[in-house]
């Protein structure tokens, strides 16, 4: 008889997750939990300048204290070739800097030690004799006439800017915008934020001389991407390199580049031939690694009065810092951003943006995100509420206008993408019945009478998660598919490995849930492994929520291999053709005899000891899976808020979040993704975000400044769902893990603007700090900008 | 995240730690340790000796004297004022603001005493003791002295304390009739520095104040004590106009910075407003209790 | 206290001064020759190999280091290890007995209160001492009592859900 799939672990299990077997105990294995014999520390000497030309370095002191074994400096990197090293974006970054610091906080000297308090002794004791230069640190500063230039380092680089892009039909928006009855503009600015795993990066290289292989412990998402770079980088053959990217403590995008603090433990460990670990502190991170954000929007919305949107404009200036370092496929300047609008039929779109070198940390990584979709559907959701509050429109009912039909799939995008499937419609009115959105609204016109400022904001996005195809996907050349391997043993039980990285999302549970489903092996009987080069097969990595619609769908196309080589044998062993067996769950039968059949744990055995003539022994196999196209998860996420007229400071009343990420495979860990990310959105609406002062000096280069909020703040969040089955992914699943953090900010912040409308605020650039509402309501105007955050004092 | 070397001394008598304190050069008193060693850990700070006085007997402890004179002991952790079953019925404003300093885990470690000692203008508790118009008991090689707390700290991260002398108490004088008031402070998340606070202390007698103190947070380069603010409530009811009058004149005497947590002027209101609503709470409840 | 076979370190500078310390970590007596400035975190970590202790950040915010000191949530990373000279240390490899979890353990799987595992060790013996001053908080209570502790993968709504269902299985209300 077929197997209960729920009861198995199959696809739509609550699977209770295996990994969580080791992490409640505290025996995790996280990079800083590795001791390898004879280690040695790694600390970093970090600029305190935005932008300063070194004039000389004195390291003697340093070299003076017990202990210390090396210090590095950036010319030592350059006797070696290695000061520079390419960027994911076809850029290049200083490893450590030789001719100038161009932002704060960038690693100038290395000391390796025999401990990591000796090594920051070392670090203290470094004299290094800085020239200041001025600091840039917004977009307007860096195209200023006479602007100081950044990269002076790179042949023909005369600006600050690094790329105009564009993509759209100017000429067709045009014309929309030239037949429109009103036209909606809004300018804003998405800050400048981390993606702040509470485990900082971190590496442990161990170069063994006698067989020249290098292997490194690595905070990586992306494993095998790192094999491939630090190979180019450090001229090592791949075969020679093995990553092994243990438990991470996070990811959320920021430990997918290559830092230059890996680079250093790398040649440390080389030069010394000795276990080189580096653990960065908080502050490093904060200050030196892949932020998230940092873009200018204008945006314009062709209206026609009854609330169609005829066509939009946008134009993004974006702040990349000192390098231009954007983990994003190479063949969008600006990631994918063009997919604003997505969920909107909206005719034609025009989309132009300019990237800029600032004197600030590198970065652009995708924070939880597939590559700026977060700022798109943020921008999107943001003009969507101006436009229905400058046509006089209830905004549910302007959504209602505009978002694509069910039966209007296949749907190009206003900039070309193809959507496949969806049901925004009903995804809105779940979210409008679950919040009581007339109930609130009356409630929201009493309130005000008696002084109570109440709002209410929706957001509704599609965004498009899971890149490859690899024919438009790739980094740095390297294409965007994944793979899976399976090897069942002869009593059946399994090993699957693929070239995803977990860092908290569950593969370990999730992937065997696939397994199970797709042939009846209880997922206790599967094991799955990530993270390590040698091991896994070739894999992109875990970022941009690719993960269950690649690597999960390479897991789903290697069991169906597997099932197909066992159906043979299961002819084999009873004895009839392969035409006349029949599969269920965990079974195969033979057709019109259903008792008559073997489990697909006789079938492994046999694979083992009786296989068919002519048949390979043995039952294992790979997958590479190349999507066909992205998946378009779908969701509506409304918030209620009250601010305090008196002080600025809101609260959020109620959030509801009607997410559509297809098939669940273990809907315990969807909703934990979901929960997860709308606290990140939380996080930004309210008030996690870094910027800087007039001298380039990060603001928020620790917990003291950059704020994650707490159990006490967070809210409560009530979930919905709706399940519209991917139509090409094999289970019918899409990406789940970013959708709350980039639709989820704009719900908050349409909540606060809704509440202030009377004022006739339209716009509060993010994080929603209670001095900014408080200003904007009293003052009625916008407030908006660029870092050094400007204030009424200034 | 890795301090520097220092000398660790663990004394267990307070004459002992006196002594050490004397004879050492750049010598910090470690009590609670939670502002101080996430300083070393930055390098910020780096003493070339601790002298822990978490071994020395009979510094623990909080409460009020027969007469009514409240002491907190230089080992009396915040933790221990937020569980306090008493404090709330001697001093309420401390009550209060117990919850609100730093976060839960920092809170059993931390020292009320070490707080004030560290001088922090975002310090809760110096605003606290401001308002409460408290002394600091101070030891050193030639005995006891009470020092004011208004005259305590000498400026940001500074006090008038000498190389040789150790905070023992905080000292708070009795009530004249009841002592009411409260603490307010704007921060974005749990454990965040205040963007603004108030501490208000009052005693009433008879419906009337007879005693006030304001003491601000955050909103200067170190505790202010808002003494004209204070003043105009003394001998009211506490009516609307008295409450807008002191609330003007705090808001007056602070003197912010615009910084990522708000500009000047918004603290300033926030001042202003924290103080209305402190003073209306209390206003609020005296009627109800009349 | 280096065993028979451990290799010693050759003192590299001799001036250094170091101390003997003795602590009851996790019911067992441990003891070590340690510098002052060694943070306790780090002795744990380091010296008696209790990885499950984590270190998140440099400024006492996150709590992913937090054990109990003497039975009270400490940020480890803001004691000095010479402070726990004497005293009793619970890590989270000390909260199961061999063959039973703590219900706070079996709350956090059960309930999903845990992505990374990153902050689980801290924040589950924030929620151990919470449940052993109060095994019946209301949700506001257990968030408040968490909010030493910063986790970015969960949201903190099932970690409030884990604390609740131990604090009922301690009740034998499970």
């Amino acid at each position: 008889m077929a197997l209960d799939e729920v009861k198995i672990g199959g696809l739509g299990a609550s699977r209770k997750r295996v990994e969580d077997n080791r992490f409640i105990r505290g025996k995790g294995n996280y990079v800083d939990d590795v001791v390898l014999p004879g280690m040695l520390y790694m600390e970093i000497l970090r600029s305190p300048l935005a932008h300063a030309k070194i004039n000389s370095i004195d390291t003697s002191a340093a070299y003076a204290i017990p202990g210390v074994r090396m210090v590095m400096t950036g010319e030592m990197m350059a006797a070696r070739n290695l000061a520079w090293m390419p960027t994911l974006s076809y850029d290049t970054q200083a490893v450590l800097a030789t001719d100038k610091v161009r932002f704060q906080g960038q690693e100038v000297c290395a000391v390796i030690a025999d401990d990591p308090y000796i090594a920051r002794d070392g670090v203290e004791a470094i004299v290094v004799d800085y020239e200041p230069l001025p600091p840039i640190v917004n977009p307007e500063q860096a195209k200023a006439p006479g602007a100081p230039l950044i990269r002076n380092d790179k042949v023909g680089q005369n600006n600050n800017v690094i790329f105009d892009w564009e993509v759209g039909d100017r000429a067709s928006t045009d014309r929309a915008f030239a037949e429109a009855d009103k036209v909606s503009e809004i300018a804003m600015h998405y800050p400048r934020s981390h993606p702040s795993p509470i485990e900082a990066c971190g590496s442990i290289a161990d170069y063994d001389r006698s067989t020249s292989k290098l292997t490194v412990y690595m905070t990586t998402q992306a494993p095998h991407i790192i094999r491939a770079a630090v190979s180019l980088v450090a001229e090592i053959p791949e075969h020679m390199i093995r990553i092994i990217s243990p438990d991470l403590g996070g990811g959320f995008g920021n430990k997918v580049p290559v830092y230059p603090g890996y680079v250093m433990s790398i040649l440390a460990s080389i030069l010394l031939e000795k276990p080189v670990k580096w653990i960065e502190d908080k502050t490093g991170n904060l200050i030196s690694t892949g932020f998230g954000r940092d873009v200018y929007l204008k945006g314009q919305m062709a209206l026609r009065n009854d609330g169609k949107i005829l066509g939009v404009r946008m134009h993004t200036d974006s702040d990349h810092g000192a390098f231009f370092a954007d983990a994003q496929p190479s063949k969008f300047k600006i990631g994918l951003m063009h997919s604003a609008f997505a969920c909107y039929d909206v005719p034609t779109a025009h989309l132009t943006a300019q990237g800029v070198y600032t004197n600030k940390a590198p970065g652009g990584v995708a924070y939880r995100c597939s590559f700026r979709v977060t700022e798109a559907m943020y921008f999107q959701e943001r003009m969507v509420q101006a436009a229905a509050d400058d046509l006089g429109m209830d905004q549910a009912e302007f959504r209602r206008v505009n978002l694509v039909k069910d039966d209007d799939f296949p749907k190009r995008t206003p900039f070309g993408f193809l959507t496949d499937s969806g049901q925004y419609g009903k995804c809105l009115q779940i979210g409008l019945d679950a919040i009581g959105y007339d109930d609130f609204k009356k409630e929201q016109e009493e309130a005000r009478k008696r002084g109570r400022l109440l709002g209410i904001g929706i957001s509704t996005m599609t965004e498009p998660l899971g890149a490859g195809n690899s024919r438009e996907y790739d980094i740095l050349g390297i294409k965007m598919f994944d793979s899976a391997e399976l090897r069942v043993h002869m009593t059946g039980k399994a090993i699957l490995r693929t070239g995803a990285k977990t860092q908290g999302q569950g593969h370990e549970t999730t992937w065997a849930q696939i397994v199970a489903h797709e042939l009846g092996i209880p997922a206790e009987d599967i094991v799955v492994e990530e993270g390590d080069t040698d091991t896994a097969p070739f894999g992109m990595g875990t970022y941009a929520s690719r993960s269950t619609p690649v690597a999960g769908a390479a897991v789903s196309m290697v069991s169906r291999k597997i099932r197909a080589k066992a159906r043979k044998i299961a002819a084999h062993l009873l004895e009839v053709s392969d035409e006349d067996i029949e599969w269920e769950l965990g079974r195969f039968y033979v057709r019109g005899a259903q008792d008559r059949g073997v489990t697909i744990q006789e079938c492994a055995m046999a694979a083992y000891s009786n296989v068919p003539d002519g048949m390979e022994p043995g039952l294992e196999n790979n997958a590479y899976y190349d999507p066909p196209n992205l998946t378009w998860p779908f969701a509506c996420y409304i918030a209620t808020v009250e601010v305090d007229p008196e002080t600025g400071v809101w609260d959020v009343l109620r959030l509801v979040a009607v997410d559509d990420c297809g098939v669940r495979i273990n809907p315990m860990i969807v909703e934990g993704q979901i929960m997860g990310g709308l606290t990140e959105a939380y996080a930004m609406a309210n008030m996690q975000f870094i910027t800087f002062d007039e001298d380039g000096n990060c603001v928020g280069s620790n917990y003291m400044d950059y704020l994650l909020p707490t159990a006490w703040e967070t809210p409560g969040f009530e979930l919905h769902e709706v399940v519209t089955p991917c139509p090409h992914h094999p289970i019918g699943a899409k990406g789940i893990g970013e959708c709350a953090t980039v639709g989820g900010p704009a719900a908050f912040v349409n909540a606060v603007m809704d509440a202030l409308k009377h004022t006739g605020v339209r716009n509060i650039d993010m994080p929603l700090l209670p001095d900014r509402v408080y200003e904007a309501a009293q003052t009625g105007s916008d407030i908006s900008g660029m870092p050094p955050v400007k204030t009424a004092d200034d | 995240m890795y301090p520097s070397r220092f000398r660790y001394e663990a004394p267990t008598t307070l004459a002992e730690a006196i002594a050490i304190l004397a004879t050492n050069d750049d010598a910090k008193v470690l009590a609670g340790g939670q502002s101080l060693i996430p300083m070393m850990k930055l390098r910020f700070a780096s003493p070339a000796t601790l002298v822990d006085i978490n071994n020395i007997p009979d510094l623990d402890f909080h409460g009020a004297d027969a007469d009514g004179t409240y002491r907190i002991g230089a080992l009396c952790r915040h933790a221990h004022l937020e569980k306090s079953t008493t404090l709330g019925d001697h001093q309420p404003l401390l009550a209060s603001c117990a919850p609100l300093v730093a976060d839960p885990i920092v809170r059993t470690r931390g020292t009320f005493v070490g707080s004030v000692c560290h001088a922090d203008p975002q310090g809760d508790w110096a605003s606290c003791m401001v308002a409460l118009d408290g002394s600091i008991t101070a030891v050193g090689p030639n005995g006891e002295r009470s020092i004011p707390v208004k005259e305590f700290v000498s400026g940001p991260f500074q006090t008038v304390l000498a190389a040789d002398e150790i905070a023992t108490e905080a000292v708070i004088a009795p009530a004249q009739g009841t002592r009411v008031g409260g603490y307010l402070k704007l921060e974005r998340r749990v454990g965040d520095f205040a963007t603004a606070g108030v501490a208000i202390g009052l005693d009433m007698t008879g419906g009337t104040v007879a005693s006030a103190g304001i003491g601000l947070t955050g909103v200067g380069a170190q505790t202010i004590d808002a003494a004209e603010a204070a003043s105009v409530l003394i001998g009211s009811s506490l009516e609307p106009d008295v409450i807008e009058r002191a609330a003007n004149l705090a808001a007056e005497v602070a003197n912010p910075r615009s910084d990522h947590r708000g500009s000047a002027s918004y603290k300033k209101h926030v001042v202003e407003t924290f103080v209305s609503r402190i003073l209306g709470n209390v206003q609020r409840e005296e009627l109800q209790v009349a | 206290m280096t065993s028979l076979f451990e290799e010693v370190p050759v003192s590299t500078d001799d001036n250094i001064s170091t101390t003997r310390v003795e602590v009851n970590v996790n019911g067992e007596r441990r003891a070590a020759q340690i510098e002052p400035r060694l943070l306790l975190a780090h002795l744990l970590r380091n010296g008696f190999k209790l990885t499950g202790t984590h270190t998140g950040c440099d400024t006492t915010n996150c709590g992913a280091c937090t054990v109990l000191l003497d039975g009270e949530p400490v940020k480890s990373c803001t004691v000095f290890a010479v402070q726990a000279n004497g005293h009793d240390v619970t890590t989270v490899e000390g909260l199961a007995s061999s063959e039973q979890l703590h219900p706070v353990q079996e709350g956090f799987k059960d309930e999903h209160g845990l992505q990374c595992g990153f902050c689980t060790p801290g924040m589950m013996l924030s929620a151990v001492a919470l449940l052993n001053e109060n095994d019946d908080p209301t949700e506001d209570e257990v968030r408040w009592a968490l909010s030493g502790n910063l986790c970015r993968c969960t949201g903190y709504q099932n970690i409030v859900k884990a604390v609740l269902w131990a604090g009922a299985k301690m009740r034998g209300d499970a």
